[in-house]
């Protein structure tokens, strides 16, 4: 589904990512782990277009996506959530998924001019849609809160929500469980597991790893700016290069961790 | 009957500016509310005014047409170099739109064998009337509204709180950026346009950094809350050096001490007085 | 005759990178854009003119005058102004336009109490003679001129590399964070850079003034579209771009005026402005400031 092939980019003087080549398969949930600074999100962001790659190209179900804009390629398909929580704090609940929906708008402008009665049918609709979202990710009784008010694991479902709002047929978790209590994060697994069921591939960044080792049908490694492993969990559990890398980080390396199946 | 004529007699010049002020204060909501800071709006009423002026004294166009085309150039202005200039962030957006604002003004100055440089325009017809001002007024009210609470305003909302995240979502927001510049270019060009043909003379210095900073201190102390805001911060300006007697002259000092006063202690413009406990927009964040 | 030109130029130059200097450091440290500078250039030129006039005070006294009114200026802004909004995290653009009110405030002032005219030194202060140097003329006046431009660059850049406080204002440039760390008062070094800003601008406006022979309320104003192009080109917040772009510009314009006519000179700024934002808009020396989307 998502293919980057010698993907490679330079900042100011850094060799951020080198020769990158990864494939995510269509169905499954693809992991992309690595030490601090070793280029996870640099990829996410080359991904859906906020930078351009030095060389290398980046190919979505058949089409390349590198030089294209953003929003475009999200209506391609690619879906995305941040690191750190991009909500639109003092709007409500339904109102950010309302945005989301915006992508594809199901009433034009004229409408909104001459007919009220079909925008707001249409406005209605886009209501219901909305919600049923929200209530996906077991938010539906807050739709018309301030997104602000939340807790921190209801802003990423939230956050979920909204990139669910754009019809995806990827998509992106830039590290969703960080900041999660343990409760939190079972939730987040069972949901990430019933979203890839329903057929969304997934495409995971993620630090805990209990959780990516027992989430995950593959996953890549990267340190570095460069794919440094690829494969199932086990695999990458007993590959020697990745427990080197992970030596003298203070992060859990795969090998050392129980997976926990969800 | 008597004391209306009287009233009109006396006043009609400021109720007619208050017309066109709250046309200019929607046309810098619209930018403000996408979260842009742009200063144009007074070079893109310029742009209208000597359109339309042109057209009425030169051409002898009829006034409809006159203000319609007066309103079209401006926008088309905008148009095209709304692309390029509208990629800079924050800052730099401002910058670029001020140095627009003084380049149209440079260039009106010196075509004096077009638009009578330094001298001015002189002997506009006197053709607009109160219905045209209201007209206008009435029209942009019901359009702006009706946006604002479509997707439209949503998207509007959202591109000012995060432009990437919301460009993430499928939405292409440089169309939307290019849009409300344009509309706002095409609102203060009527206004230009409207404005011209009340005051029978009009000169470059009109449509300078004075003119600038007054539009954007009706924008500021309107907030961005809703258009509603506009029409009040187009009211509360035109009316204030009025009000205040014998302060008529001093309305640049006036609109910049209101703008800092707005700034320092209520930068959602009148919303913070009036609804201190809701959180409504806040100025757009420069990134 | 080129020679000629050329002292014009950097004469010229050396006030166009004195004012971009006070812009950029404002920029560079305050994360400002301060668009009141134009005005505080403007009150040095009366600040200076009345010290002339209605003191009766020598011309380098009158230096002093100005500086001393618009460094008071420069405190004001920082205390009023720029602190409290720092104090409230307030986006960016809030100074801003704070400091656009500043500067239509001021103007406003000035214009009301001291009328629009155009207003001159008295010809008995300005000295007259001119020097020939290898065939150039060039009047006292420019040599003046000349040597407090870049004496006060000089001094500046002096500080900012060798002393405590310009290695502070350095370091706050750089890194906020870091600069708090390590234990400096990184409020009152803001205060200091604004004053110095408005100096370094007020000293410009006295400068210009004396260049030109012309005070008057909105002179302000195209020396701060000058300044903000001078800046843009140089890099924002970069000081060598500053120097490199004020000389450059003051090049511009004089040989455009000597070999295309003095109508565009205002315009060279603008088009210069322009071509910068729309190729590179982070200038010369900046960091990249356009958005992808």
């Amino acid at each position: 589904m998502l293919t980057l092939s010698s993907l490679s980019l330079r900042f100011g003087g850094l060799q951020v990512l080198q020769g990158v080549n990864l494939t995510v398969p269509e169905h499954g949930i693809f992991g992309l782990i690595g030490p601090n600074g070793a280029g996870k999100t640099t990829v996410f962001n080359l991904i859906t277009g906020l930078l351009r790659p030095g060389a290398g190209t980046i190919e979505f179900l058949g089409q390349r996506i590198d030089r294209m804009l953003p929003y475009r390629i999200t209506r391609l398909g690619v879906a995305r959530t941040f690191q750190s929580i991009r909500l639109f704090k003092d709007m409500t609940l339904i109102e950010n998924v309302l945005v989301a929906l915006g992508g594809r708008p199901s009433y034009g402008v004229t409408s909104v001019l001459l007919s009220w009665g079909s925008y707001r049918a249409a406005e209605s609709r886009d209501s219901e849609v909305a919600r049923g979202l929200l209530s996906k990710v077991g938010l539906a009784g807050k739709a018309e809160q301030r997104a602000g008010a939340l807790s921190y694991g209801e802003q990423r479902r939230l956050e979920i929500a909204r990139a669910l709002a754009t019809k995806p047929k990827l998509l992106l978790l830039d590290e969703p469980a960080a900041g999660m209590n343990a409760v939190e994060k079972r939730q987040l697994i069972d949901e990430i597991v019933k979203l890839n069921a329903g057929g969304l591939g997934i495409f995971i960044i993620e630090h805990d790893m209990s959780m990516i080792m027992g989430l995950c049908h593959e996953i890549a490694v990267l340190n570095f700016g460069g794919v440094i492993a690829r494969g199932t969990p086990a695999q990458i559990r007993a590959n020697p290069q990745v427990i080197e890398a992970y030596l003298g980080q203070d992060e859990q390396s795969p090998s050392q961790t129980a997976s926990v199946s969800p | 009957m008597e004391w209306l004529e009287s009233f009109w007699a006396t006043y009609s010049t400021l109720v007619l500016s208050i017309g066109t002020n709250v046309l200019l204060a929607l046309s810098i909501y619209l930018t403000l509310a996408t979260g842009l800071l742009t200063v144009a709006n007074a070079a893109f009423m310029g742009i209208g005014a000597y359109t339309a002026g042109l057209l009425t004294t030169q051409l002898g166009l009829p006034f409809f047409i006159a203000l319609v085309l007066g309103s079209l150039l401006p926008a088309l202005v905008a148009l095209a170099i709304g692309r390029p200039t509208l990629r800079l962030s924050g800052v730099y957006l401002a910058m670029a739109t001020l140095a627009f604002g003084e380049v149209v003004r440079i260039f009106i100055l010196n075509a004096e064998g077009l638009t009578g440089g330094a001298l001015g325009l002189n002997g506009i017809p006197q053709l607009t009337q109160w219905f045209d001002v209201a007209l206008a007024v009435a029209l942009t009210l019901f359009v702006l509204l009706r946006l604002a609470r479509s997707r439209i305003g949503r998207t509007m909302e959202a591109i000012c709180q995060d432009e990437t995240a919301t460009e993430l979502m499928g939405l292409n927001v440089g169309a939307y950026k290019l849009l409300v510049f344009v509309l706002g270019a095409m609102l203060a060009g009527l206004a230009g346009g409207l404005n011209a043909h009340f005051t029978f003379f009009i000169s470059p210095d009109e449509y300078g950094f004075d003119r600038a900073v007054e539009i954007l201190a009706m924008g500021v102390l309107g907030g961005t809350g809703s258009p509603w805001g506009a029409v009040i911060g187009g009211l509360l300006i035109t009316l204030l050096p009025e009000l205040l007697r014998g302060l008529g002259h001093y309305r640049p000092l006036i609109n910049g001490v209101i703008l800092i006063l707005i700034i320092l202690y209520s930068p959602r413009g009148i919303w913070d007085l009036f609804r201190p406990d809701r959180e409504s927009r806040r100025l757009p964040a420069a990134h | 005759m080129l020679a000629q030109q050329i002292v014009n130029a950097i004469s010229l130059g050396g006030v166009y990178a004195l004012f971009a200097l006070g812009f950029t450091l404002i920029f560079g440290v305050l994360n400002v854009v301060n668009l009141a500078h134009g005005a505080v250039f403007m009150i040095g030129a009366y600040a200076s003119l009345k010290a002339v006039v209605v003191l009766q005070l020598p011309l380098p006294a009158a230096i002093l005058v100005a500086m001393l009114a618009t460094g008071a200026l420069g405190w004001l802004l920082d205390k009023f102004i720029f602190a409290p909004l720092r104090a409230r995290h307030a986006p960016h653009l809030a100074p801003m336009i704070a400091t656009i009110g500043v500067a239509i405030t001021l103007t406003s002032l000035i214009e009301g109490t001291f009328g629009s005219e155009n207003l001159r030194f008295p010809s008995e202060v300005l000295p007259a003679e001119a020097l020939s140097m290898g065939g150039v003329q060039i009047t006292w006046l420019e040599l003046e001129i000349i040597c407090l431009a870049f004496a006060l660059m000089a001094i500046l850049l002096w500080g900012l590399r060798k002393t405590g406080a310009g290695r502070a204002l350095r370091g706050l440039a750089e890194s906020p964070k870091a600069v708090a760390l390590m234990g400096v008062n990184v409020e009152s070094v803001f205060r200091v850079t604004s004053i110095l800003a408005a100096l370094l601008g007020g000293a410009a406006g006295m400068l210009i003034a004396l260049y030109a022979n012309a005070v008057f309320p909105r002179m302000g104003q195209p020396m701060l579209h000058k300044g903000i192009a001078v800046v843009i080109l140089g890099g924002m917040g970069d000081i060598r771009g500053a120097l490199l772009g004020g000389f450059f510009l003051g090049f511009a314009e004089v040989l455009s005026v000597a070999y295309v006519g003095s109508n565009m000179r205002d315009a060279i700024a603008f088009g210069l402005l322009f071509i910068v934002l729309l190729i590179r808009p982070q200038g010369l020396f900046g960091h990249v400031v356009q958005r992808r989307a």
